[in-house]
């Protein structure tokens, strides 16, 4: 009924509907996620209450900061002003690519983007995209720490795509599919050595590839301990530096946007993203899953990528700071063997069962 | 015969990407900053991966983004801006022998043509194809095509091994 629904409307309709909802799918979560947990987790995590000021617990806080950056000057530095194009572009390639990731997120049965084939595959190449946009950021701020910033965070994200991809292997190989949609499907539909009250979540079964992944998230979202390129008390922010104003809004909401959306993908991937287990309702295959999943389902993913956030951010506030040949090292020597292990084992696994 | 066995769509959208890519492959060897050719590259690449899309070809397209935008121009990047790439135009940026790239240019060109002409002549795609799925792609590579992709794999290796053996001093 909701796909005919949808159908009932004019193809336009259909796309301002999208651009609408992909607004709301970056935004949300990135408000969510700098109130509930930059401003008020990390405020109680070291004995202080936090913003209190705009609203009930300061709760319109963020207005309040985004309308006083959008105040702010448009500033390029002059070292910087042969590069002005550049420079303001870099920002917009960093957002750009957290809307064209969320794109590919199923929320529900029928409340998705768009079904595509190769899904995941398509998450991971288009958030590599993002690391141009810190570059170039980097480069045409005409600053020796923004550039060296920028250098670290390009290093960091090469190393740290490897072994995400990698992780993601073992979850498409025990799915059978690229396709999130049906990533969600296997999981809620499938049964652990015969056990199927709780559908087959990956992350139980893939734990390894759990973890290798949740650990690519927070070093592909530089968040601490991977925060080199942004180290504020060395890089005095790294390739933000020489940003003011709105450009810096757009690394900020980047930032946790991206934080987000990556929690949601870690969702749907491990955790049966919009789904419940569809031996609860009766349910056997997609098309019989009721209608009222629409709008339960988003809620649901919801719901898991604030369960997810909430470790990066607990992670992020707890640890010190991986110096950088620790970080590399980490990634090169730790990671990517293991991932590459738990492939051999889950294709192993799959051929055997 | 026009709008009855052509797609109008993807033709206007093709003709529009190949001009964005043909000004961007210009603005690659005429551009007088190094960090500039690079960004203009990757518009060209985009473009390819575009008109993979267009040809409902989406695995090569995604794989497209991944190797030469994600990976191979942010090194590209990466290595001029650790050695070289200066804010502003630079002088004396073009390699003194770089005539001696259109004779291989033009012989590339004449080669495709010729090729492609001979290979397909006026075949058209039908419009009705069948959507070629990544299950479909794997197939073949890890069928028909495995050794082929054997030997392109020990070429990576050999190649990854130079590299180290190249940058190890000890």
């Amino acid at each position: 009924m909701f796909a005919a629904l949808l159908s009932s409307i004019p193809y336009w309709g259909q796309s301002l509907l999208r651009v609408l909802g992909g607004l709301v799918a970056v935004l949300l979560p990135a408000g969510t996620v700098v109130y509930l947990f930059l401003f008020k987790m990390m405020s109680f995590m070291q004995s202080r209450l936090g913003p209190m000021e705009a609203g009930p617990y300061g709760s319109m806080q963020l207005f309040a900061e985004v309308g006083k950056w959008l105040q702010k000057e448009d500033i390029v530095p002059d070292a910087a002003r042969p590069e002005a194009r550049i420079f303001k572009l870099a920002p917009l390639i960093v957002l750009a690519s957290t809307f064209l990731l969320v794109v590919v997120v199923p929320f529900g049965p029928d409340a998705l983007f768009t079904n595509f084939e190769t899904g995941i595959f398509y998450a991971l190449a288009v958030s590599s995209v993002s690391v141009l946009g810190i570059l170039i950021a980097g480069w045409s701020s005409a600053n020796k720490y923004s550039l060296l910033g920028g250098l670290r965070a390009a290093g960091q994200l090469i190393a740290y795509e490897l072994p995400m991809v990698l992780a993601v292997v073992g979850v498409v190989i025990q799915a059978g599919t690229m396709n999130l949609q049906q990533i969600v499907v296997a999981q809620n539909t499938g049964s652990i050595f015969g056990f199927d009250g709780i559908g087959n979540p990956y992350v139980i079964t893939q734990f390894v590839a759990f973890i290798v992944f949740m650990i690519a998230v927070q070093a592909e979202l530089t968040q601490t301990p991977f925060d080199m390129p942004i180290a504020e008390s060395e890089l005095v922010s790294g390739y933000m530096t020489e940003y003011s104003g709105f450009r810096f809004l757009i690394f900020f909401i980047g930032e946790f946007a991206t934080a987000g959306v990556f929690a949601m993908i870690a969702s749907v991937l491990f955790l049966g993203g919009w789904g419940v287990p569809f031996s609860w309702f009766g349910w056997t295959t997609i098309d019989s899953i009721d209608n009222w999943m629409n709008v339960g389902g988003p809620l649901i993913l919801f719901t898991k990528m604030l369960v997810l956030v909430f470790f990066i951010m607990w992670i992020r506030f707890s640890f010190p700071r991986f110096r950088e040949d620790q970080l590399q090292r980490f990634a090169w020597k730790g990671l990517i063997p293991i991932a590459l292990a738990n492939i051999m084992l889950t294709a192993v696994l799959k051929v055997a069962f | 015969m026009l709008a009855a066995d052509m797609l109008i769509a993807q033709n206007v959208g093709f003709y529009i990407i190949a001009a964005i890519m043909v000004v961007g492959a210009l603005r690659v060897v005429t551009t007088r900053n190094v960090v500039h050719a690079a960004l203009w590259l990757v518009v060209v690449l985009a473009g390819a991966a575009a008109q993979y899309v267009l040809l409902a070809a989406e695995f090569v397209a995604i794989t497209q983004v991944m190797v030469y935008i994600g990976a191979v121009m942010v090194l590209f990047l990466f290595g001029t801006m650790l050695t070289r790439a200066q804010i502003g135009a630079e002088d004396n940026l073009n390699n003194k022998n770089w005539f001696i790239g259109i004779p291989v240019a033009v012989l590339m060109f004449a080669t495709m043509v010729i090729a492609l002409n001979d290979g397909f002549g006026n075949e058209k795609l039908p419009m009705d194809a069948p959507v070629v799925t990544t299950q479909q792609v794997s197939d073949q590579i890890f069928g028909p095509y495995l050794l082929p992709f054997w030997a392109l794999s020990f070429v990576l290796l050999a190649a990854v091994i130079g590299a180290i053996v190249l940058a190890r001093r000890d």
